[in-house]
């Protein structure tokens, strides 16, 4: 098992962050959501051990195949791989 | 968990400054957002710390050289990226247009195939090297061996220990003929 990081801001629903710590569009994406004010959890896969990690990569590729980061879960509906600015924004902005 | 390594600036200066010596050397750029670039190198120094070796900051290493060969920045998949979309992943390196400010780097998909093919290809490439030559077929005095990361082909006994053009070392050669 791993646990998400939770960062607090408005609920646009279910949004997780499959990210790694040296990476800096994940950094960039963070960011642009704390610039959105969006609650979110996120999970640095690179800090996990081995098995925990697995289980991330697993749950990741389905939704990304390539299994790269950043990669975004909306509500478990929707998945943006990438720091797709446009996108993100768009997905996460009311009335957008 | 190791979320504890820190590195002084002074390092993340230093090889920046030597990456940028290099990458101008041999006709690379690096991504002219220093900003943005230093925090790579920083990312470089602690994947050093942890790894033993530059493992690519924005792709999750194993921990496991003979695995990690690939992401070994500058990674086997820059030169494809700079070609095809200006930067690399990580937009470490970036071509002419971006750095000189016509275009803006972004994030780009990864080219880097999944796990499951390149554990395939790589049995492949063991198994090509080692197959019998069919009778006719070309056999060329020397070996030839293929840098990885930039394409140089050099016919020798054994790989040069830094590859002339792209200066990566000499593990990143493979046998191409
Ligand atoms: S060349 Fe770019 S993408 Fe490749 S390892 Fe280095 S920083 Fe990462």
């Amino acid at each position: 098992m791993y646990e998400l990081e939770r960062v607090e801001g408005d609920n646009r629903g279910d949004v997780r962050l499959y990210a790694i710590s040296t990476c800096v569009w994940c950094r960039r994406t963070k960011k642009l959501l704390e610039d959105l004010g969006v609650g979110y959890s996120y999970v640095f896969v690179d800090l996990l051990d081995r098995d925990p990690r697995s289980e991330v990569e697993a749950e990741v590729m389905k939704w990304n195949p390539r299994c790269s980061f950043p990669t975004m879960v909306i509500d478990n509906k929707r998945c943006i791989v990438g720091f797709q600015e446009e996108e993100i924004r768009e997905a996460l902005t009311y009335g957008g | 968990m190791v979320d504890n390594i820190r590195v002084t600036s002074e390092k993340v200066e230093g090889l920046y400054r030597k990456l940028d010596r290099d990458a101008r050397n041999a006709g690379y750029n690096l991504n002219p957002d220093t900003a943005f670039t230093r925090e790579l190198v920083e990312g470089l120094l602690v994947n050093e710390k942890r790894y033993g070796y530059w493992a690519c900051p924005c792709r999750v290493a194993e921990g496991d050289i003979e695995k990690d060969r690939d992401i070994v920045c500058p990674c086997d998949y820059r030169d494809p990226d700079l070609a095809e979309f200006g930067s690399c992943f990580c937009a470490l390196y970036v071509d002419d247009e971006i750095k000189n400010g016509n275009k803006k780097a972004r994030s780009i998909p990864e080219r880097r195939p999944d796990r499951e093919t390149r554990e395939h290809a790589s049995k492949e490439k063991e198994e090509a090297i080692t197959r019998p030559q069919e009778a006719g077929s070309f056999k060329p005095r020397l070996p030839v061996w293929r840098c990885t990361v930039c394409g140089y082909l050099a016919a020798r006994e054994e790989p040069p220990l830094v590859c002339p053009i792209c200066k990566a070392k000499k593990d990143r050669f493979e046998r191409f003929l």
